[in-house]
């Protein structure tokens, strides 16, 4: 699941990508949005989330956006980053994703 | 990353039951943390169900930021009341308050989201109003 078909790039220039499955209990819910959006804004780089690999793509810094992606349990969360903390930003979401955002 | 900060904007919620004001202020801080100063205030003066301008002009005074402040209302007069509060103000703060045409809950939780992130006033505010987008 980690860097599953991470693009690398050496500069940042190139989006990098990757996937996580949503383990706790209640997806993507509103407490878990906070917490996504609370760490995405943290990074400069440009993070957005889909429940497919092609999109559509959801701006992971906007908790209302994130909130209206609904994504269940047993969804696999997309990322797109793009920037120059691209890679600490994309490990962050990912970390965040697999720790069920420190839900059971 | 956002350990308490003063310097993050400020959130109000105003709301005639300040049994809603309190409940709203206690899922920000569930769901948010302690990065933005929060205040609430609800009830009339009789302890019935209402607004009063004291008592915003007070949350408004307890939740203030240089960053500015954020208020989440219900209904009319928690609004129009609002209003006049922020007329109160000293001219200098005046202008670094702001009510949001948000949900109050909702609006709250999301205009805390926003402001935990050290975003400016204008994007708490556009955040909040997300909901009637």
């Amino acid at each position: 699941m980690h860097d599953a078909h991470a693009s690398r790039a050496g500069e940042t220039s190139v989006p990098l990508a990757a996937s996580a499955v949503l383990v706790n209990k209640v997806g993507l819910h509103a407490r878990p949005s906070v917490k996504l959006t609370q760490c995405a804004k943290g990074f400069a780089a440009k993070i957005e989330l889909a429940l497919a690999a092609d999109g559509p793509w959801t701006d992971a810094k906007s908790p209302v956006k994130v909130m209206r992606v609904k994504a269940p349990q047993g969804a696999t969360l997309h990322f797109r980053v793009a920037g120059p903390d691209g890679e600490a930003a994309l490990a962050a979401m990912l970390a965040l994703v697999h720790d069920g955002f420190g839900e059971a | 990353m956002n350990s308490s900060n003063a310097r993050n904007v400020g959130i109000v919620i105003v709301s005639h039951s300040p049994k809603i004001a309190e409940g709203a202020a206690d899922m920000v801080r569930q769901m948010v943390g302690n990065a933005v100063p929060l205040a609430w205030t609800g009830g009339d003066v009789d302890g019935g169900l209402g607004t009063n301008v004291a008592g915003i002009l007070e949350a408004i005074e307890t939740a203030w930021s240089p960053a500015g402040v954020a208020v989440l209302v219900d209904l009319g007069g928690a609004e129009t009341n609002s209003e006049m509060a922020v007329e109160m103000l000293p001219e200098d703060r005046r202008a670094r308050v702001v009510i949001c045409n948000a949900p109050v809950v909702e609006g709250a939780v999301i205009a805390a989201t926003e402001s935990s992130g050290g975003s400016p006033l204008a994007a708490v505010k556009r955040s909040a109003e997300e909901f009637y987008a």
